[in-house]
């Protein structure tokens, strides 16, 4: 007993290091915030479309079943790597994937969709980045889960994987459709 | 002595040119008190691409957009606050530099404080038991000069 005053600051020191190893271990993103606008609803915007295209987005596109809204860019390395993977989601599990095309060069953006498919029901340009900050968008991608009623129910910053999809998005999305 | 006020003036705009940060002159509002107010809460934003930065300091294009909106918010006549609740409800509570007074964050606001006081009232504990230590017997003060002596001798 009277070695434990001794004892208790490298027990303490242990139980840190463990903790903090699973914090390192578990794969997540230490820099990824969580949205604000959670349960909230979909704050009201209306995109214009791509030129020569007829579709936009608007706020008002959502609700009646679970969709996807995915803010992407041309420019940006991470959106390419997740772009099978959120074209797998619209195409196999036949979930409406909504896109923000963000401060992108239109013929950029238009050339991009054409060299890596356009797995996107609806895109909307926001060329300077007003409808992003509306909805507390930091980076791209990210990529948001709206439910029936047209609420954000879940958002992750950074991009999509196979295992984030099996793990959180398809339980979600299964749920939201019941 | 020509060279004295030129100096000055040149410290004076390097002194300013180092509390602007990354904030460019034209983005800069015309009235000076807007303008202001706008570094005051510049300073208190977080950027959230790099952080660990004010919007103030960052370079990051994000930080150039919520710079606008708040320069906006502000001519549009937002008081200061409501300037930031706009921000806040977007970005959450993360994006205030300073956390705010509230059940959650209670004890990032006094934790240190309360672990120093239990500190202090510990050392203070253990003092107090050693003070009470038992004085010498008279044996013992005999034997401890006969040491003394002897060590004094040779």
């Amino acid at each position: 007993m009277r070695r434990l005053p001794f004892l208790l600051p490298l027990l303490l020191l242990a139980a840190m290091a463990v903790w903090i190893c699973g914090l390192l271990l578990s794969g997540r993103d230490p820099h990824a915030l969580p949205s604000a606008l959670i349960d909230k609803p979909l704050p009201a915007f209306a995109l214009a479309a791509l030129p020569g295209r007829s579709d936009g987005v608007a706020s008002t596109d959502f609700g009646g079943k679970p969709m996807l809204l995915n803010v992407f860019a041309s420019w940006c390395v991470p959106c390419l790597t997740e772009h099978p993977v959120i074209t797998k989601l619209g195409q196999e599990d036949g979930i409406p994937v909504l896109a923000i095309n963000y401060k992108d060069n239109p013929a950029d953006a238009l050339a991009w969709l054409r060299r890596n498919g356009d797995p996107y029901l609806r895109i909307g340009a926001d060329a300077d980045g007003r409808t992003a900050i509306n909805l507390g968008v930091y980076g791209v991608p990210e990529t948001f889960v709206i439910d029936k009623a047209g609420r954000i129910r879940y958002r992750h910053p950074g991009p999509l994987t196979p295992d984030l999809v099996d793990t959180e998005i398809r339980p979600l999305l299964a749920e939201l459709a019941k | 002595m020509i060279w004295r006020p030129a100096l000055a003036a040149l410290l004076l705009a390097l002194a300013l040119a180092a509390a602007a940060g990354a904030v460019e002159p034209e983005e800069q509002l015309a009235d000076p008190a807007l303008e202001a107010r706008a570094r005051e809460i510049g300073q208190e934003l977080r950027c959230l691409v790099c952080q660990n930065q004010s919007i103030d300091d960052s370079d990051a294009d994000l930080a150039r957009d919520l710079r606008r909106i708040v320069r906006e918010r502000l001519t549009a006549g937002d008081t200061d606050d409501q300037v930031m609740a706009f921000v806040t409800a977007r970005y959450g509570d993360y994006v205030l530099l300073r956390p705010p007074l509230r059940a959650g964050t209670l004890a990032l606001w006094f934790g240190p404080v309360v672990l120093l006081v239990a500190g202090i009232a510990a050392i203070m504990l253990r003092r107090r038991r050693r003070v009470a230590a038992e004085p010498f017997s008279a044996e013992e003060d005999r034997r401890l000069a006969q040491l003394l002596d002897h060590e004094k001798a040779p």
